[in-house]
């Protein structure tokens, strides 16, 4: 991956750090400068919770270049808690576990590397809620 | 503005041309098309193609094939729009001649993607998604198809056993096409046991990748006689846009893009739904054949695969679709396939589709679409007899 | 003269722990390369994904210890310190991998530690330093090992993925509090790795008594004599768990009991953590401890030293979601010797 490329979205896959928009609140991800929702100018970031349900997903057998070695991995649609869809991986779960509605959560993974000589790509992916003691 | 028709088509079969490079296939098909429209010259050549860069290493490709068909000299550009190149080029070229900047005006859509393999060719693909946010979490392009696909069959109650008609009437009506890829009928039964490539979304699910490619002649309608008997109007053309990515839709199962450059075409041709007779859907997946039909005004909500279930999308039914094989059956080379719709259409708009003819088809319509619904392209062609 | 201690008092503000979701059986290690006839020195270890290496384990482990600082924001943190000796870059830090994701750049002092499996309470010396010299409030000391064993070596069986992170803040507004600790070191080669060599060597039976057990012994009976405190004063004591034996051996030496060790034992579940070995040892602790409970922790690193700390609790913890060292332990999904191989990318794809 093309290393300016990589540094400049670093908040975003590794914070999950979109917008909100100061007019009608609505809450963006990823980051795009305009609410969609009302056409105002949005660029206050927000760091999104991380926590949402899995919308859809399918799971990928012939992996385009660079994901090679991570066959067969699951991808989905992650509608998050404050309210935007997301495209990710899911990880540390079987996709047969995988039903549509589970409560997922975002956890920073390594999203491919670019050779043995080359840089690391981190980012965001999904798994099942890990939870905690209450 | 002036009034369009198409005076000339021409294709080369789709499939593995292993033995022909892109400037070749897409001469083939540009020499095959002024040929049907007796013409020695044309004003401009559009070519839609999405990955001659990409997967044969050569951009550039307008004055490649305009030099290479010996027209040097001659207006010649690449249009881009995902797969849906190729009816993109179409309305440029409508553009021209309606505009009154051209007279004829050469469309082509032309693909070469044997050349490359296997990864290479599934990441080329996944360039018609958002780079940054579906393809660099290594989404293939298939995988976006599934993502919708198990979503509608969650939001509508289908299994994926009802999707089959919408591949069995391709590969029936492929049979009769001599320019088609596969020439086999297949079974509910062979449908249901398709090897699974990306859940749900299957192999009999999906079209297959290949070259080809299409071309068609432009003129003013008001000189078509001149060139064809048989000139096929176009009544509208019209592009629309969605997001790139499925996660920034509105609704990611309603094609709010091909909702709009539906209602844009059938207002320029001043008709809706009901008058059209046949339909060639963009299926290079089966859930895409739904989402089309359904934002085209064909059917309700969730409701595009029960009406392939009752049968309505065969030759013989309501609207019929893919009726020459699709995407699914004729091949999907990707930034020709909106000019082999287009080619088919006339095809049938001339009567001159064989066993596979719509009795008295009149008005026909094509939807061709870039990446997952970010372009759609919608065509409205009609029968000049 | 060796007990240390900052001019103000710090302690623990909050802690978090990482262990990947796979594990492999020593006995599935075994039966491919001694016929079964070999003696296992753990039961089972931890394996990391493709997916994981230090960076991410380190960030979800600090992730979990922000969670239990309630109100500790992460441009608080003065410093993101990762001990470890599988760094996924041999030149490019991981701690600025892990400030970004926290949220702590770009005001923090970043920086990776070496110290073979001592690397993380290295780490943790030198928090306590910098929060106890008024340098800053806040600093995040992590030990985290995706530890390698050559395969068919002795290290394989017990070579195991996960760690621990703490912050380190001032007592007021700590759960526990650092007494003072000691660092005794040596120049003692009984394991190593050299600069492009994918895997440690060791001194087979030399890593034991004049490595292992005499900078462990040497470390806790300095840190005693200098605080006066002895065994019984401790309700938990976790060592350096390179095996299942050693800790309790060394425990044993030392005059502590089982019941004072085995709570943060957890080699036998999850291998050999390396750099997050003790500190994961203490998350588990620390989860169950209760105010006014003394923990001793004395880890151990190749080459060769020891560190060792007495803290006191202060408080029940209050977890805030965050899972716990247990919950990551009893995570777990077995896998065979070919998919460890394939995530241990010892296949060749290209
Ligand atoms: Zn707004």
């Amino acid at each position: 991956m093309e290393v300016a490329r990589f540094w400049r979205t670093t908040g975003q896959r590794y914070q999950l750090t979109g917008e909100v928009c100061p007019n009608c609140g609505n809450k963006i991800f990823p980051p795009r400068d305009v609410c969609p929702a009302c056409e105002h100018e949005a660029k206050t970031p927000y760091t999104f919770s991380g926590k949402g349900e899995v919308y859809s997903y399918s799971t990928i057998h012939a992996a385009p270049e660079g994901f090679e070695k991570y066959v067969p991995y699951t991808v989905a649609l992650v509608r998050l808690e404050e309210g935007p869809l997301i495209t990710a991986q899911l990880t540390d779960v079987d996709t047969k576990d995988v039903k549509v509605g589970m409560p997922v959560e975002m956890v920073t993974r390594v999203l491919r590397e670019d050779g043995e000589r080359g840089m690391l790509v981190y980012g965001y992916k999904f798994r099942p809620v890990l939870a905690g003691p209450r | 503005m002036r009034d369009v028709s198409i005076i000339g088509i021409g294709q080369v079969e789709v499939g593995e041309h292993w033995d022909k490079s892109l400037r070749e296939l897409g001469y083939y098909a540009l020499n095959a098309a002024m040929r049907d429209a007796r013409i020695q010259h044309i004003d401009s050549l559009y070519v839609g193609n999405m990955l001659a860069g990409e997967l044969t290493g050569q951009e550039h490709i307008g004055s490649i094939i305009a030099d290479f068909a010996g027209l040097r000299g001659i207006e010649a550009v690449k249009v881009e729009a995902a797969c849906g190149s190729g009816a993109a080029a179409l309305r440029m070229g409508y553009v021209a001649v309606a505009g009154g900047l051209s007279d004829i005006v050469a469309v082509m859509g032309v693909e070469k993607m044997t050349d490359r393999q296997g990864n290479t060719v599934t990441s080329a693909l996944a360039m018609a998604a958002d780079g940054d946010y579906e393809a660099l979490h290594g989404l293939s392009f298939v995988s976006i198809n599934a993502l919708l696909m198990r979503r509608y069959m969650h939001e509508h109650g289908y299994s994926k056993d009802d999707f089959a008609p919408f591949a069995i009437n391709a590969h029936a009506n492929a049979v009769n096409n001599p320019y088609a890829m596969f020439h086999s009928p297949i079974t509910q039964k062979q449908f249901t046991e398709s090897k699974m490539i990306a859940d749900p979304v299957s192999l009999l699910d999906s079209s297959p990748i290949a070259d080809g490619a299409a071309c068609v002649i432009l003129a003013p309608t008001a000189i078509a006689k001149e060139f064809s008997e048989k000139p096929v109007r176009v009544r509208a053309s019209a592009i629309a846009t969605d997001s790139v990515a499925v996660h920034d839709r509105r609704d990611p199962l309603f094609l709010e893009g091909g909702a709009i450059s539906a209602q844009k075409a059938y207002s320029m041709a001043g008709i809706g739904p009901a008058d059209i007779d046949l339909f060639e859907v963009h299926d290079a997946f089966t859930i895409m054949s739904a989402l089309s039909l359904e934002a085209a005004g064909f059917a309700p909500r969730g409701k595009g695969v029960a009406l392939a279930q009752e049968g309505q999308i065969t030759r013989g039914g309501r609207i019929p679709i893919t009726t020459m094989g699709g995407l699914k059956a004729r091949g999907h080379p990707v930034g020709a396939t909106g000019m082999y719709q287009i080619v088919e259409l006339a095809t049938q708009l001339r009567g001159e589709a064989g066993k596979n003819q719509i009795a008295n088809a009149r008005l026909g319509m094509a939807q061709n679409i870039g990446g997952s619904g970010a372009t759609v392209v919608t065509t409205i062609l009609e029968s000049g007899n | 003269m060796a007990l240390m201690k900052p001019v103000r008092s710090v302690g623990i503000v909050g802690y978090g722990a990482y262990v990947p979701r796979y594990r492999l059986a020593s006995a599935e290690i075994g039966e491919l390369w001694t016929d079964g006839n070999a003696i296992t020195p753990v039961k089972q270890k931890s394996v990391p994904g493709l997916d994981e290496d230090v960076a991410t384990m380190s960030i979800e482990a600090a992730r979990n210890a922000l969670r239990r600082a309630t109100g500790v924001a992460p441009d608080k943190l003065g410093a993101v310190w990762v001990g470890s000796e599988s760094h996924p870059y041999a030149v490019k830090p991981t701690s600025t991998i892990v400030a970004e994701a926290l949220g702590a750049t770009p005001h923090t002092q970043a920086a990776d530690w070496q110290f073979a499996c001592k690397a993380g309470t290295e780490a943790l010396q030198a928090a306590i330093g910098f929060v106890g010299s008024g340098m800053s409030d806040y600093a995040l000391a992590i030990g985290m090992d995706a530890a390698q064993g050559r395969p068919g070596d002795a290290l394989e069986y017990t070579a195991g993925a996960g760690g621990a992170a703490f912050l380190v803040g001032p007592a007021e507004s700590a759960i526990a509090e650092f007494e003072g600790s000691v660092s005794y070191v040596t120049d003692t080669p009984d394991f190593w790795r050299r600069q492009h060599e994918r895997f440690p060597e060791h001194s087979g039976r030399f890593t034991g008594e004049p490595a292992y057990f005499h900078h462990i012994t040497s470390a806790a009976r300095e840190l005693l004599d200098q605080t006066g405190l002895h065994p019984a004063d401790f309700r938990y004591a976790i060592f350096h768990q390179p095996n299942a034996k050693f800790p309790l051996k060394v425990g044993e030496d030392l005059g502590f009991t089982r019941a004072q060790i085995e709570p943060g034992l957890l080699v036998n579940e999850i291998g050999n953590t390396y750099a997050g070995s003790s500190m994961i040892g203490l998350t588990a602790v620390l989860d169950i401890a209760a105010p006014g409970d003394r923990i001793l922790l004395v880890s151990f690193g190749s080459g060769a030293g020891s560190d060792a700390f007495s803290i006191r609790m202060k408080e029940t913890v209050d977890h805030h979601g965050a899972p716990a060292t247990r919950d990551y332990v009893r995570r777990s999904l077995m896998i065979n010797y070919a998919t460890y191989s394939r995530f241990k990318e010892n296949y060749k794809l290209n």
